[in-house]
């Protein structure tokens, strides 16, 4: 029963994905390296950075030849972050206001 | 249907029931007797969950970073210069991270490569493939030490830095400093699971040094899990905290 358990693909897609992530990579770097600023570079950094994670874990980590079960057991629970990271960006701003609220006071 | 159960065994007797698929397998594989993850090792499924709430950690680590950055009044230092680095007499902006990135990516690419050759039982590759992993993982951790040198000795610190905000320090050595420890603890397992390979204790099932279980070629494919999620995490941190 063991034996029929492992994951095997054939060396090619690994070489094709270790490609692609080199690609991705250098792309990331060059955004810093030509200065792109506002919502362009963050549209780039994000992309390059899930494409980048979505192949890593789909096929470096044979997710996509897992079972629903798995995969959704996995990746649904992380999607909960997105709660912890609109708390942290709530917090965030509003400490930033009375910082500045106060900080003016102080100047004055 | 009468004349079918009267009939004798199916020619597929023996064999197991094909599993559903879709959200039918979904309802089927959790609502199944002894184990939801169907095909897939128990240890493997550990290391998944482990993942998972090492995922929950750095993420901490990441949000709580966005939430200083954001609220805090002093400039944030520039990454992109306080990583620079003069090569060749040429001022490159980030270049050490970018290499690191680019040896990170390497060692996940020679790493599952590694698994492959260990399912085909083609120890000699798989052991070099390891090795090589383990290798540019060393070296990954060496230009962390460097970098770390390089900012202490510029006098940053984890409660100020001569370059603006204050919490840049603290944030840049908590997350780097969890990543690198990381990083570090899997080298050595790397270098375990080498020398088991080419012992042949995963073809011979030689029990486990600590815990006594058989040797199987699936330590090589959980030993990539948290190999790649090194790199996964890598991924994130570079992003969110070099290029941001």
């Amino acid at each position: 029963m063991a034996h029929a358990e492992g994951q095997q693909h054939p060396i090619g897609i690994y070489l094709k994905i270790w490609g692609l992530l080199f690609v991705l990579s250098t792309a990331s770097y060059l955004v810093d390296y030509f200065h792109f600023q506002g919502y362009l570079r963050w549209f780039l950094i994000i992309v390059f950075m899930l494409l980048k994670a979505g192949l890593i874990v789909a096929v470096f980590m044979h997710m996509m030849w897992e079972r629903l079960a798995l995969m959704y057991a996995i990746v649904v629970p992380t999607l909960l972050l997105m709660v912890l990271l609109g708390i942290g960006a709530l917090e965030a701003d509003y400490t930033f206001f009375t910082r500045g609220v106060f900080f003016v006071k102080g100047l004055l | 249907m009468t004349q079918h159960m009267t009939q004798a065994v199916p020619a597929n007797a023996g064999q197991p029931l094909p599993l559903a698929e879709g959200v039918q397998g979904i309802v089927a594989d959790w609502s199944s007797d002894q184990r939801a993850f169907k095909n897939v090792p128990w240890g493997k499924a550990m290391m998944w969950i482990f993942l998972l709430s090492d995922t929950f950690i750095f993420s901490s680590f990441l949000i709580s970073y966005m939430t200083v950055r954001m609220s805090t009044t002093v400039p944030w230092p520039n990454p992109s210069e306080v990583f620079a680095l003069t090569l060749f007499g040429k001022h490159i902006p980030l270049i050490l991270i970018a290499i690191m990135t680019f040896v990170l990516i390497s060692s996940s690419g020679t790493m599952a490569m590694a698994v492959k050759f260990g399912y085909e039982k083609n120890r000699k590759m798989s052991f070099i493939l390891l090795l090589i992993t383990a290798a540019l993982g060393a070296t990954f951790v060496g230009m962390q030490a460097f970098e770390w040198s390089k900012l202490i000795a510029e006098g940053v610190r984890p409660w100020g830095n001569p370059m603006g905000a204050a919490q840049f320090g603290s944030a840049f050595f908590m997350i780097t400093g969890f990543h690198g420890t990381h990083v570090s603890i899997g080298v050595i397992f790397l270098i375990i699971v080498a020398v088991k390979v080419i012992r042949g204790d995963l073809d011979h099932q030689r029990p486990g040094f600590l815990t006594g279980r058989k040797g199987n070629y699936e330590i090589v494919e959980i030993m990539g899990l948290y190999w790649h999620f090194v790199d996964l995490v890598w991924v994130f941190i570079f992003a969110l905290f070099y290029l941001w």
